[in-house]
């Protein structure tokens, strides 16, 4: 209870409250902008919010990240087209009931069941607390290095059909982290002599070229598309909001997804989705209404989304290893503050963890009512044509990486990766991987170094219960591929 | 044929234009970067392999290529989709964008933020193929509201104009430390 209240008192500032409120109507904004989505809007946010308090620049940032995907609903729905990459299957049921002119009801049905998603994983965690509390300590560097190879691993083998770009895009990163003056030594990597290489490739040049510029790039390069919103009315979200109460047991196992995958570095929505969506159809009465207006399909995509980023806080409180690019990106907020998460945080300073809780709860609830009053006039952003939404990024984003230290030579790598994003994307080969390389390689790397010097033989690695758990599920994960990709060629090879 | 989306597959049935010589280029980026590793790193004598800066680079750039070099064979394998130099060219057509950024990036120092992004913002909205009123009203406005948001609010560091300096004192000082 004290720890609640501690960090209630945490949270219960002015610049907090705003930077909350700034952070989700912004992310609702964001995700309801087709083109646009999370990792843009914090990828630009993520330089400006050094400037500020950790609890304030984080709650901002946990604002877009937990409210985008409220706002990415809206298109799906209303045009067909998702507002964020993980509202793809929202339109699958969404739009559908939108022909039907049943748009005001997949709206709140969307909003009810990304709510639902959200408070039962915040709830999760509220309960795991303590359990993580106890289980941290036990992440020595041997453990964190083996999770964050877990999630290397992850991270390559989750990308269906891209594993091998996957897996040179993720060895990318983690050479990218290499570059510069390495700590142990002091001797140069790959710095070619050029003195602005020796300090590294900052990770936030290389997210905004990657996530915002590029993104720009695509905008501009792309036509305009021509939206036509559908008749709505204004009045009714709430009692439509009621009816997820009939479709509980989807709501509580696609949230139960969603936190699961949420907790596993290098998984995150796409999966938690999926799978929701797949056990809805199965289980359902009507499977043959699946992707033709179900309300159990929308209600399966939301609230896997939603429950995903309280959970993917799990992994990157308790040991600072990010899910995913946009953890990623808030573990660059937490160094800049010297708030290094891991065991230690949970040890000393839970009642900043407990903070974080609380202001996402707070930022659903916040989320919802914004939603409720503002949808009709939310629904205009979608109107803004793609290639002045291009114009706009482009010049937000040379705030991020003009104001890290006003260096023409930052723009230029920045402006490089963005070419570099541009063609990824339109090869559509993935671009997380890269950021996740560079911050679990850089983790990696120091921990390996550490743990070695207690270890003698390779199976001292392995012999605590923990290590060996994470060895055994990179082991499985990894056995667990080769075997499917082995069906899947047989499969082939037998139809053609 | 059809893939069966629901399991994972590695092999892809066919390829995206210029798939191919991207992993090309790709595979020789790896390779270049991996012969040079004994030129741009270094071995600490009596120091163990987890410990040696040479370590790492040696790790992720045996990875890349293993990986770039799997990709390229299973790219070329995949039906190939026609207009490999047409989407080279889009690539190539992103740099003008590229030279817009820097070319407003430049600017800053010498005429100011305020000037730069409101040139930009209009330049931009202009190229991008609008020429409506409300068009450039809504750029002008976003402009003004970057400026005044980062810049004038949040005093994001972007340095003053070189021109700032030919302003009456009283000025120069609100034009540097707002605009």
């Amino acid at each position: 209870m004290d720890i609640l209240l501690s960090g209630l008192e945490i949270i219960a500032r002015w610049d907090v409250i705003a930077a909350l409120l700034i952070g989700s109507i912004g992310g609702v904004m964001v995700g309801a902008m087709p083109g646009v989505g999370a990792a843009v809007a914090i990828a630009i946010m993520l330089p400006a919010t050094f400037s500020l308090e950790p609890i304030v620049g984080l709650t901002a940032l946990l604002g877009v990240y937990g409210s985008s995907m409220f706002g990415g609903a809206i298109p799906a729905i209303l045009i067909n087209t998702p507002g964020t990459p993980v509202n793809a299957l929202t339109t699958y049921d969404g739009y559908p009931m939108t022909k039907r002119g049943e748009a005001r009801r997949a709206l709140s049905l969307a909003y009810s069941a990304s709510f639902f998603g959200g408070i039962f994983s915040i709830l999760c965690l509220i309960l795991l607390a303590p359990v993580l509390a106890r289980i941290a300590p036990m992440f020595g560097a041997r453990e964190v290095f083996l999770a964050a190879l877990l999630g290397i691993v992850l991270v390559v083998v989750t990308h269906r059909g891209q594993v091998l770009a996957a897996g040179m895009l993720v060895c990318y990163g983690i050479f990218l982290k290499t570059v510069g003056l390495e700590g142990a030594g002091y001797t140069q990597r790959y710095t070619f002599g050029q003195t602005w290489l020796a300090s590294g490739v900052d990770l936030i040049v290389v997210v905004l070229g990657l996530f915002a510029l590029s993104q720009a790039f695509i905008l501009l390069s792309g036509k305009d598309q021509k939206y036509e919103l559908p008749p709505m009315t204004k009045t009714g979200f709430f009692s439509s909001m009621a009816e997820i109460f009939r479709f509980k047991r989807v709501a509580t196992v696609a949230s139960s997804f969603g936190v699961i995958c949420g907790m596993i570095p290098g998984v995150g929505e796409f999966m938690s989705q999926f799978m929701s969506y797949g056990y809805a159809q199965k289980t359902s009465k009507t499977p043959e209404l699946f992707g033709k207006g179900n309300p159990e399909g929308i209600i399966a995509s939301e609230a896997a989304n939603n429950s995903v980023p309280a959970a993917a806080m799990i992994p990157l409180l308790a040991l600072g290893i990010p899910g995913e690019e946009l953890t990623a990106m808030m573990l660059a907020v937490f160094y800049v503050h010297n708030v290094i998460p891991g065991p230690q945080l949970f040890q000393n300073q839970m009642d900043f963890v407990v903070a974080l809780y609380i202001a996402l709860f707070i930022l659903n609830v916040l989320v919802v009512f914004f939603l409720l009053l503002a949808t009709n006039s939310l629904m205009k952003v979608m109107l803004i044509p793609n290639r002045f939404l291009g114009m706009m990024i482009l010049t937000f984003s040379l705030i991020g990486v003009y104001s890290l230290r006003n260096s023409l030579k930052d723009c230029a790598v920045a402006a490089a990766f963005g070419v570099f994003g541009f063609i990824l994307k339109r090869l559509e080969w993935p671009t997380s991987p890269i950021i996740l390389g560079m911050v679990l390689g850089g983790l990696m790397e120091a921990k390996l170094r550490t743990a070695m010097a207690r270890v003698d033989t390779p199976w001292d690695f392995i012999n605590r219960p923990i290590a060996f758990v994470l060895f055994s599920m990179i082991v499985i994960a990894i056995v667990l591929h080769v075997m499917s990709v082995v069906r899947d060629r047989k499969k082939v090879a037998g139809n053609a | 044929m059809e893939h069966d989306n629901a399991t994972p597959h590695v092999f892809p049935e066919a390829r995206k234009p210029g798939e191919l010589f991207y992993s090309l280029i790709f595979l020789g980026t790896a390779v270049a970067l991996l012969s040079m590793i004994s030129w741009q790193t270094s071995v600490l004598p009596g120091k163990g392999f987890s410990a040696q800066p040479r370590t790492w680079p040696l790790i992720s750039l045996v990875g890349m290529t293993f990986f770039a070099l799997a990709n390229l064979v299973a790219t070329s394998r995949a039906t190939r989709t026609a207009g490999r130099w047409r989407e080279v060219w889009v690539w190539i057509s992103s740099l003008e964008y590229v030279g817009w950024y820097l070319l407003y990036v430049a600017g800053i120092p010498v005429v100011g933020y305020l000037a730069a992004t409101l040139a930009f913002c209009l330049f931009m909205t202009w190229r991008a193929g609008y020429r409506s009123g409300i068009a450039f009203g809504a750029a002008t406005a976003f402009a003004l509201f970057v400026v005044l948001l980062f810049k004038s609010l949040f005093n994001v560091k972007i340095p003053g104009g070189a021109v700032y300096e030919l302003l009456p004192d009283t000025l120069r000082y609100i034009m540097i430390r707002y605009f």
